[in-house]
């Protein structure tokens, strides 16, 4: 909301020489957020100025039509001479006053005015639209003063043309719609400031009379409990928005369109009350006001034709809809360059029916946006009063003696507020005298509990709170009051938040992180240490993702979490694997000339529950039932948390020491096994197996398996996939499921042998097909408890092995916890360990 | 004298003779002295010291004197010896050490050489600054609070007193999950575990939430669809204003620093009421000290502890929420938001460390 000071000084005594600064916090203060504050008189520097146009010359022979004028400027230009301007605008005459500024002005925007040859002619000055000085988007031509101007040629022009003003730019919470207004504005201020408030709803209003102004029948008064009218015959159709009026409209952002609309605008932004102007003459027959019927059409005011549906409020005529009530007026209906009998409306409307209204048919007026956040009931007839009578003096008419009002507005039930509620909560000591003084001053009527009023009538205002009860029944302008809360928040506010001290509560001891926290910490901090580096993708993926991974028809990842309003329509899908955001990453990367890459993530992925329909209705009157939640927790998408690793280029990179050495298939199942140790899952719990996985090169893809249950897959990606995501050559990933994981139960401490270990080497051939880790598998269960550690040192295949077998030698640590092995019992560890590798999986000792 | 007549060989007597053995106490430490290294005097030690060395053979003389000239002859050669074999000790501690010198000065590396042979790995920011914001609080013994980004509308706005037609909801920017009436949104607040805890726990409740929310906000430099948010609820006994405002200020103070200040503006939240937005000032503000906007905060709106099952009549609460994406921001001068988010390792590998 757009206001000027000058305007609101109209309904508050703020203090004269109040500094910008102080107002502004004193808005922030009331909780009114300030967007902006301008100065508008220092938008403009240096001399602006009235002029009189003495001479017009019409220049021909350009691209446009261009006029020399000599211009009054009185002494300001310091010759008394006509100043010799050069204006190409046309929509003035000889005698007209204008405003001028004078050579070493600025105008907004740094727009430097001097004195130049054009046209061939020296201009001095420029004389101004209102656009150039920043007063509105009007740059049809250059500003004209009217003949209710007074100021003479010289004379200061800011005054004359509203920029000696202050405007303020606010943003208003939705709770509070009385604050749309200069009267709700007018208000907080006087709290703020403690000055008297002159409130522009506190004028007399003649009330409505038995004969109503114009047959108007409400249908439906849930969705319309007030509607009031009246009727001004008579009304000079020519008659122009008065220059003041048009200045506040465009200060507040609306545009000013004829004199009757001019004013239910102008009403709106000072009372709060949305109005709507019909043309009375082209209204046929009576008013109806009710529901829409479903596929009812209605064009508005702003050339749309709308589709309405049961939900919408409707305003008719014999014709159909007229109005979309409450939100935007008709076109068959409104006031035109002819009219002549306005027929005034200031009604009240259901706020969620018109905040669905506007939400469905994307009309966020002005009025909607004041329907929304709470009109006043009580100012209709007011706000009805004050425009006929500003129609009237301006455009003159004779307002119908008759005035509609049909008002099924309910009575405000009083809030009970115990009165100690307001320290309990905000832990400041407010008597109750205090208590009742800030809610008076908000407008409240305050009476003791009716429990208590017979007993001690005098109770409010004594010391203490504890017990009393207040009647609280808040003011018709705040509907937002409805809780003892919204009644403490009042108290708090206006007695100063920046009153609440500082207490440090004291919690009862707590449990730490959980295991799965320690643990994605545990992991995050494991990769970082190993040289990957942590990024946080948008989760946002295409549909064309699943292809380009290579991802089976019936792969559980292709069912995706779809978005109804994607910000990109080309990305309206949530990760089911981090992957795709990820591989994205990489390549922002590598298109910024990064070359060795290795990123991580950690983080959600969505399946949905296919099939699981809408959550049941829950209301909020009470607690859901567990099962009640159940069933509805039952749709939300499984979001398990995931970690992936994503690797290209050098691992080691090349330097003066050497060559660098490239990522590979066994980096990424490394990094796979890392954040398994660092999760705490180890040992005989993890395998390792070959798999066939998308988006994985099917012949170096491994599977990781926990307890028997694959976790996740590792390797070198599918050289499809690097194609149809051009990726670098032989790119390779990681990906966990981490919630997948089970919990570690607390690990038994090995025994530390202090005696000598015996070492012994074996070289053991094998089938290609025979994987390493079934090999280490079965020396670990031959060679029993003195077996140590068994390290693979070197894999070899060769034309004396045969086709198609390989050599894998492995050095066995043999150690006994009690003394030092013999020879004899390492070789006999060693032959039994090779036993169960022959037995199991045919091999046999190389050189054998 | 008896021994007079025995044969006598005046050459190899004239190698005990004192001077003689002086003399050879001098070549040996002469020649020793012009060894510059090990190996070299080494080579000098069978010369001076060894079998045929001068004072070798002058002792195996002594045999051939007469037993009275034995003692006194024995003597000085064995001096003699001590002299030389003193003479290569000291020489050899000297060539000895000189070598290492030496040896030193040969093997001096440019230690300036860049070394980057294990690229340092980095955390994103985010994380560890969401971990360090869990930290000061489990320390104040609240519990890490979680749940899903993907939730149910009544968790993220129903339950939180957000009705569907209320102006709030609109203000929200949410993304709604496909097909309508799916009744799921992407949680535009972490104020959605607010409503997850309280179903799940009783009170007394003390967690801190961070996490990832969404709005439908285009990407530019100061939005992102994606955020982070940390919120903190506190449900139990007798709660006050008082106590939001001294769990900020200590929150404030563990963010930006000792000096660091905390004010609150009046404001609307549904989920809240009173309601405020907070201000956090801070010295070591990139352009000097000054007023940054922080979150929300507000006492639980009894409307949403009824709907959570908390009884308003027994309990009280506060909650507060801050965007940590901003808190980075603000705290380490970062102009852009979306350098959290494209994941260029220039970003992380800066700020991934520490917290």
């Amino acid at each position: 909301m757009r206001v000027s000071v000058s305007w609101l000084r109209e309904y508050v005594d703020l203090p004269a020489d109040l500094p910008t600064g102080d107002l502004e916090q004193a808005l922030v203060d009331l909780g009114i957020e300030v967007e902006s504050v301008v100065d508008l008189a220092a938008t403009v520097t240096g001399q602006l100025v009235v002029g009189e146009v003495r001479e017009i010359e019409e220049l021909t022979g350009f691209k446009k039509p261009i006029r020399f004028c000599r211009v009054d400027v009185g002494a300001a230009n310091g010759t008394g001479e006509p100043q010799e301007i050069v204006c190409g605008a046309r929509n003035f005459a000889v005698g007209d006053r204008v405003v001028v500024i004078l050579p070493g002005g600025v105008l907004p925007g740094g727009f430097a005015i001097g004195a130049r040859k054009t046209y061939g002619h020296n201009s001095a000055g420029m004389i101004c639209s209102a656009k150039e000085l920043g007063l509105g988007d009007d740059h049809s031509g250059i500003i004209v003063l009217g003949p209710d101007v007074t100021a003479k040629p010289g004379d200061d022009a800011r005054p004359v043309v509203g920029l000696d003003d202050v405007v303020l730019d606010l943003e208003i919470t939705p709770d509070r719609g009385y604050a749309l207004s200069l009267r709700g504005l007018a208000r907080e201020l006087s709290h703020a400031f403690d000055v008297p408030l002159h409130d522009p709803a506190l004028v007399p209003a003649p009330s409505g009379t038995e004969t109503p102004a114009y047959p108007v029948e409400v249908r439906d008064t849930v969705g319309c409990d007030r509607f009031t009218a009246r009727l001004v015959r008579g009304v000079d159709p020519s008659a122009p928005t008065p220059s003041w009026m048009a200045q506040r409209l465009v200060t507040a952002g609306i545009r000013s369109i004829s004199l009757p609309v001019d004013i239910t605008n102008y009403v709106m932004l000072e009372l709060g009350q949305p109005m709507h102007a019909f043309d009375a003459d082209r209204v046929v027959g009576p008013l109806v006001v009710r529901r829409a019927e479903a596929g009812e059409k209605l064009t508005t005011l702003d050339g749309v034709n709308r589709v309405l549906t049961a939900d919408d409020m409707v305003i008719c005529d014999d014709t159909g809809p007229i109005s979309l009530a409450a939100v935007m007026g008709g076109e068959t209906s409104e006031v035109v360059a002819g009219t002549s009998t306005v027929l005034f409306e200031a009604a009240h409307w259901d706020p969620a029916m018109v905040g669905r209204t506007a939400r469905r048919h994307k009309l966020f007026s002005e009025a909607a946006k004041r329907w929304e956040r709470g009109v006043d009931p009580a100012v209709a007839l007011v706000a009805l009063q004050r425009a006929v009578r500003l129609l009237t003096e301006h455009g003159g008419g004779t307002p119908s003696a008759e005035i509609l009002d049909i008002d099924h507005v309910r009575p405000r039930t009083p809030i009970t507020l115990p009165a100690d509620l307001p320290t309990r909560r905000v832990g400041v000591e407010y008597p109750p005298a205090r208590v009742v003084a800030l809610l008076e001053r908000v407008g409240c009527t305050v009476a003791q509990g009716a429990d208590r009023l017979s007993e001690d009538p005098g109770a409010v205002g004594v010391a203490s709170g504890a017990g009393t009860a207040l009647s609280v029944t808040p003011p018709s302008w705040r509907p937002d009051l409805t809780d003892p809360a919204d009644l403490v928040e009042e108290v708090v506010r206006l007695d100063g938040y920046d009153r609440v001290p500082s207490v440090l509560p004291t919690a009862p001891p707590g449990r730490g992180l959980t295991l799965r926290q320690r643990r994605r910490r545990a992991v995050a901090g494991s990769l970082a240490e190993r040289g990957y580096v942590e990024v946080l993708a948008h989760p946002f993926v295409s549909p064309e993702l699943a292809d380009q991974l290579g991802l089976a028809a019936d792969d559980p990842r292709r069912p995706a979490v779809r978005l109804a309003n994607p910000l990109s329509e080309e990305e309206p899908l949530l990760r089911t694997t981090l992957l795709g955001p990820l591989l994205g990453i990489l390549k922002r990367n590598l298109g910024r000339g990064h070359r060795d890459l290795a990123l991580y993530e950690i983080g959600a992925v969505f399946h949905p529950r296919v099939g699981a329909g809408s959550p049941p209705e829950m209301g909020v009157d009470r607690r859901p039932t567990d099962a009640e939640f159940a069933a509805a927790d039952a749709v939300v998408p499984a979001q398990p948390v995931h970690v992936a690793v994503v690797l290209a280029g050098d691992l080691d990179p090349a330097g003066w020491w050497g060559a660098g050495r490239p990522a590979g298939w066994a980096d990424a199942i490394e990094a796979a096994r890392d954040v398994l140790d660092a999760a705490g899952v180890t040992g005989e719990r993890v395998e390792v197996r070959a798999a066939e996985y998308a988006p994985w090169h099917p012949g170096r893809c491994a599977e990781l398996r926990v307890d028997g249950s694959v976790v996740g897959h590792a390797g070198e990606l599918h050289p499809l996939v690097v194609a149809a995501l051009e990726l670098p050559r032989r790119t390779c990933a990681m990906e966990l499921d981490l919630d997948a994981l089970p919990p570690t139960p607390v690990t038994p401490a090995p025994t530390v042998s202090g005696f000598p270990p015996a070492l012994i080497d074996v070289a053991l051939v094998v089938d290609d097909s025979v994987p390493a880790e079934q090999v280490r598998r079965a020396l670990e269960a031959g060679a029993g408890e003195l077996l140590e550690d068994v390290r693979l040192f070197d894999v070899y295949s060769g034309a004396q092995l045969g086709d198609g077998r390989r050599s894998l030698a492995y050095k066995l640590t043999f150690r006994a916890p009690d003394r030092t092995l013999t020879v004899e019992e390492a070789v006999a560890a060693r032959d039994a360990a090779v036993a169960v590798a022959a037995e199991r999986l045919g091999a046999t000792l190389r050189g054998a | 004298m008896s021994y007079r007549n025995d044969p006598y060989d005046p050459k190899q007597v004239a190698l005990l003779d004192p001077a003689a053995l002086d003399e050879a106490v001098a070549d040996a430490t002469k020649a020793f002295t012009a060894a510059a290294d090990p190996d070299a005097l080494t080579a000098l030690r069978s010369v001076h010291l060894g079998d045929r060395s001068p004072v070798s053979l002058a002792r195996r003389e002594i045999g051939a004197l007469p037993p009275a000239a034995k003692s006194d002859a024995g003597k000085r050669v064995n001096e003699a010896r001590r002299a030389i074999e003193t003479a290569y000790a000291d020489r050899a501690e000297v060539v000895e050490r000189e070598q290492a010198q030496r040896v030193l000065v040969e093997e001096r590396v440019d230690v300036t050489l860049p070394f980057n042979r294990r690229p340092r790995g980095a955390r994103h920011p985010l994380s560890t600054l969401m971990e360090s914001i869990s930290d000061l609080f489990v320390g104040m013994g609240y519990e890490v609070a979680e749940g899903p980004e993907v939730d149910l509308e009544w968790v993220n706005f129903d339950a939180l007193n957000i009705p569907a037609d209320h102006p709030a909801r609109g203000l929200m920017d949410t993304f709604h999950i496909a097909p309508e009436g799916s009744g799921l949104v992407l949680r535009t607040h972490t104020s959605t575990v607010q409503t997850r805890t309280m179903l799940s726990r009783k009170p007394p409740i003390y967690v801190i939430v961070p996490g990832r929310v969404y709005r439908t906000d285009e990407i530019d430099a100061t939005h992102s669809p994606v955020f982070h948010q940390a919120e903190g609820l506190v449900v139990d006994k007798g709660i006050t204003m008082a106590h939001l405002r001294g769990t900020l200020d200590h929150f404030a103070r563990a963010m930006f620093g000792p000096e660091a200040k905390t004010r609150w503006r009046p404001h609307y939240f549904p989920f809240t009421e009173p309601s405020a937005e907070f201000d956090v000032w801070f010295p070591e503000h990139r352009d000097g000290p000054q007023w940054v906007e922080w979150g929300g905060c507000g006492m639980v709106n009894p409307r949403v502890l009824r709907a959570c099952g908390v009884d308003p009549e027994v309990y009280s609460g506060f909650a507060f929420g801050m965007g940590i994406d901003r808190t980075l921001m603000v705290r380490h001068g970062v102009s852009d938001i979306r350098h959290l988010f494209e994941g260029d390792v220039r970003f992380s590998r800066a700020l991934g460390t520490g917290a």
